[in-house]
């Protein structure tokens, strides 16, 4: 029972940190620029298709990770400006529907190009570790651990260096931003790249653990909208702790029921946060 | 340098500006005197971009401007200093000026040039460098909003009630920037409802009124005969 | 045009569209006269989603789930009692809509605009998972199927429905429905959720217990939104889970939004287009319509965001 709950322990970690990818991408997204970005399941799903088709082509999958997150991030950046820059200063909420729209024209998209039948990937290292008595694949501890990664140079590079701060000075007042010559609908899509991008990175890193199909991102966005809420909106570190939170707790859960009705973990966290803290699990309650 | 002719600006549906003209020179301080709500500020906001104006032309250093984004007008030459200041709270002051300072075609030798000289200009800016914007105090913002503006090294800095709130002693502060700016070469356009303090630095005063320019003088005949600054500032 | 000149055209107006409804089963061939009925079942759906979305301006991917449970409810009854009896199947399925409605509704008057639309989305998604996985009870992947049960009235009759009269019946309760929606947005009560979605804070200042509204307004969709999924399952004598995925709530905003938000009609319109469309693009795309049908939809959130109702408006008032 021990090594048991010891797995579900590194898987929930594991499995917690991808979601910390995609949430975060997805709370930097909201945080910046204030759009609820409805598309990135499909963002991530398709990150994941153009890896496979670069590791089939090329067999390296180190290759396929990164031209997967640079052609997603030019697909964001693309997305954005067609369609999420003419609705700048709007009602918020129709960039929630814009974003409908577009997940569902990707997602339809990839039925299309690449048909309904999953694909896999083969993931890089295929070896496990020996831990206590127990088998662990290495992968899903290089996984954890690239993540944590990413994240952290997004962490940085937000702290330290030029563009991290025209990104922030942005986030605090859009407008004096611009009356310091600071590009701000450039700076809008630069970070609609940036997320697009760790979104089509943490699929490519996750394609392995699961199939590669069309519907993949429904699961995850729902998952990250969850964690996103619960970690509180805008807030980078909320979110990375909620998505451990919730991906142990899931891990944990399936020990006991099936993985479809694990899920609902998720969901009551969720509903426990909006009942008593609904500013986000690891925010301050305003008063 | 700058020309704003006959430009009419809309809140909603509030008509604000009803036709406002008044042109800047270079190197020229110009004072913009008014009460309350005539639409003093309105008219930077709509020479910097921030409303569009529905009437009307703006011309800078030959350039139509009328309608061009903020940023394009940081980059041209023209800085803004806004009526509350708005630094950016949750960035240090160091980071505050670098937002000003982080431009394309700046070596960093000149960044350092500018910093050291907005340093010796704002000895307090200096001591608290690393310390965030929002802890400063309403004084220290002040000083703050206008260094920052400074390190665009602007043409012209628009300049929207700089003593409001402030203590004596920085309103002293400010007249001493403003003359240091002018000895520069940098243009101002300067509103404010501190009287004697515009007519002490401009050389040329608008007045406004319901949003129109209703009087326009050079600021030493102001001086020698200010009936018509009680007239409509009732002060 | 004066006040009760415009009345007159609009109930002219109406009255023709009923009057061509009416008709229309006995002259369309079998496939459109389904068509016909599947456009006025969606169209309550819309209609119950406007109240929140365009009247009070809460924007709910959650209609699904209440849809969902009027289907499984009229399901319900009519498994489980014999003689499978019409009216209890409404009744059915009405409560088990309204059960979720007042759910949902203890978290409308908590949460605001996005976390609200969120929060509905993930409860749409909790249903969907119950009763994908509580195969005992719901059938799981593969549904319920039942008969369909005859119209009755108590003691007196008892006639099996033909495919004519059960559009006739979806017409009118759809009709009816719009009527009663129309008289409660046309309400004091309406212009009060109207000035909830435009200023929030200043309703509650001018002294209006918000929260109140809100909870009405919500029991109020799920309600309607509920009786479309019992008129669904009466029709297709099926309940799947497929209807409770979010997706379908999506739909519905897609509705909502083509055709034209806060006017009853605009959706119902909305729910017309987008069908339509959709049996356009499947002749040439197959499955894959949703990709020019998303497209449309995406441009029209952009650039035409009142929708089909209010673009003609403007057209027409120029």
């Amino acid at each position: 029972m021990a090594e048991q709950l010891l797995i579900q322990l590194l898987i929930g970690l594991s499995s917690g940190m991808i979601l910390a990818l995609v949430a975060s991408g997805l709370t930097l997204i909201f945080g910046i620029m204030d759009v609820v970005n409805f598309a990135h399941g499909e963002l991530f799903m398709l990150g994941a298709y153009v890896g496979t088709t670069v590791l089939v082509a090329t067999g390296s999958f180190w290759l396929a990770l990164l031209v997967a997150s640079v052609t997603i991030a030019l697909l964001g950046a693309g997305l954005h400006i067609t369609t999420l820059r003419p609705l700048l200063g709007r009602d918020p909420l129709t960039t929630i529907l814009a974003t409908f729209g577009l997940s569902l024209v990707l997602q339809n998209y990839a039925l299309w190009q690449y048909g309904p039948v999953a694909r896999k990937i083969q993931e890089p290292i295929t070896s496990q570790f020996q831990f206590f008595h127990i088998q662990f694949p290495w992968y899903r501890i290089v996984i954890a651990l690239l993540s944590a990664a990413i994240i952290g140079a997004l962490w940085l590079f937000l702290k330290y260096g030029k563009y991290g701060i025209w990104i922030r000075a942005t986030t605090q007042d859009r407008i004096m931003a611009s009356a310091m010559g600071i590009p701000v609908p450039l700076v809008h899509t630069a970070v609609f790249a940036i997320g697009s991008a760790m979104a089509a990175a943490s699929g490519v890193l996750f394609g392995p653990l699961v199939g590669v199909n069309h519907a993949m991102g429904l699961d995850w966005i729902l998952k990250a909208f969850i964690v996103v809420v619960v970690g509180g909106m805008g807030n980078l570190a909320g979110s990375i702790l909620a998505s451990l939170l919730v991906s142990l707790l899931e891990a944990f859960a399936s020990l006991w029921v099936s993985p479809a009705q694990a899920v609902i973990v998720s969901f009551v966290v969720l509903i426990l946060t909006l009942l008593f803290r609904p500013t986000g699990l690891f925010v301050p309650t305003p008063k | 340098m700058l020309t704003v002719e006959a430009i009419h600006t809309y809140y909603g549906k509030s008509h604000i500006l009803h036709g406002v003209s008044l042109e800047v020179s270079p190197g020229e301080v110009v004072g913009l005197l008014g009460r309350n709500g005539v639409g003093k500020s309105t008219t930077l906001k709509t020479i910097m971009g921030l409303i569009h104006p529905t009437e009307g032309r703006i011309v800078f250093e030959g350039q139509p401007i009328t309608r061009t984004v903020p940023h394009r007008l940081a980059r041209l030459g023209i800085g803004y200093v806004p009526e509350d200041r708005r630094i950016f709270r949750l960035l240090t002051v160091l980071e505050n000026l670098r937002t000003g300072l982080d431009r394309n075609g700046v070596t960093e030798e000149r960044k350092k040039v500018l910093l050291d000289k907005v340093y010796q200009y704002f000895p307090v800016l200096a001591e608290r460098r690393y310390q965030a914007g929002g802890t400063l105090s309403g004084g220290e913002q002040q000083m703050l909003a206008i260094a920052r503006a400074m390190m665009l090294e602007p043409k012209i800095i628009l300049l929207d009630e700089p003593t409001e709130g402030l203590m004596p002693k920085m309103v002293t502060q400010i007249r001493e920037i403003i003359t240091l700016l002018h000895q520069e070469g940098v243009a101002i356009l300067l509103v404010e409802q501190n009287v004697p303090l515009t007519l002490a630095v401009s050389s040329r005063i608008y007045i406004m009124e319901k949003g129109v320019v209703r009087h326009h003088a050079t600021a030493a005949a102001l001086r020698s005969d200010d009936s018509v600054i009680h007239q409509y500032l009732g002060v | 045009m004066t006040a009760p000149r415009a009345a007159t055209a609009y109930w002219i107006g109406f009255g023709a569209v009923l009057a061509l409804l009416i008709a229309a089963p006995l002259v369309l061939p079998e496939f459109w006269r389904r068509f016909v009925t599947e456009i006025l079942i969606w169209g309550l759906l819309a209609m119950s989603s406007d109240i929140l979305i365009g009247y009070t301006g809460m924007i709910s991917f959650g209609h699904s789930a209440f849809f969902g449970l009027g289907m499984y409810g009229a399901a319900a009854a009519l498994l489980t009692v014999r003689p499978p009896n019409l009216w209890l199947a409404l009744l059915y399925g009405l409560i088990g809509a309204g059960v979720i409605a007042a759910f949902v509704a203890y978290f409308a008057t908590r949460l605001r605009d996005i976390y609200f639309a969120i929060t509905t989305l993930v409860f749409s998604q909790i249903f969907y998972v119950i009763i994908f996985t509580w195969t005992e009870v719901t059938g799981g992947e593969n549904g319920l199927t039942f008969r369909q049960p005859p119209f009755s009235v108590p003691a007196v009759l008892s006639v099996p429905f033909t495919p004519v009269t059960l559009h006739w019946f979806v017409l009118a309760v759809v009709a009816l429905s719009y009527l009663i929606l129309r008289r409660v947005t046309q309400s004091p009560f309406g212009m009060v959720l109207q000035s909830i979605r435009e200023n929030e804070p200043r309703t509650r200042a001018i002294g209006y217990h918000v929260e109140r509204y809100k909870i009405v307004a919500v029991m109020l969709s799920g309600l309607f939104a509920g009786l479309a999924g019992v008129l669904y399952a009466l029709q297709n004598k099926f309940a799947a889970p497929d209807f409770v995925f979010f997706l379908v709530s999506g739909e519905v905003v897609i509705f909502n939004v083509m055709g034209g938000m806060g006017t009853l009609v605009g959706p119902v319109a909305g729910a017309a287009f987008f069908l339509l469309l959709r049996e356009v693009f499947s002749r040439f795309f197959t499955e894959y319509y949703l990709i020019p049908v998303g497209v449309i939809f995406t441009l029209m959130v952009v650039f035409m965001p009142q929708g089909l109702l209010g673009f003609l408006r403007r057209r027409l008032n120029q």
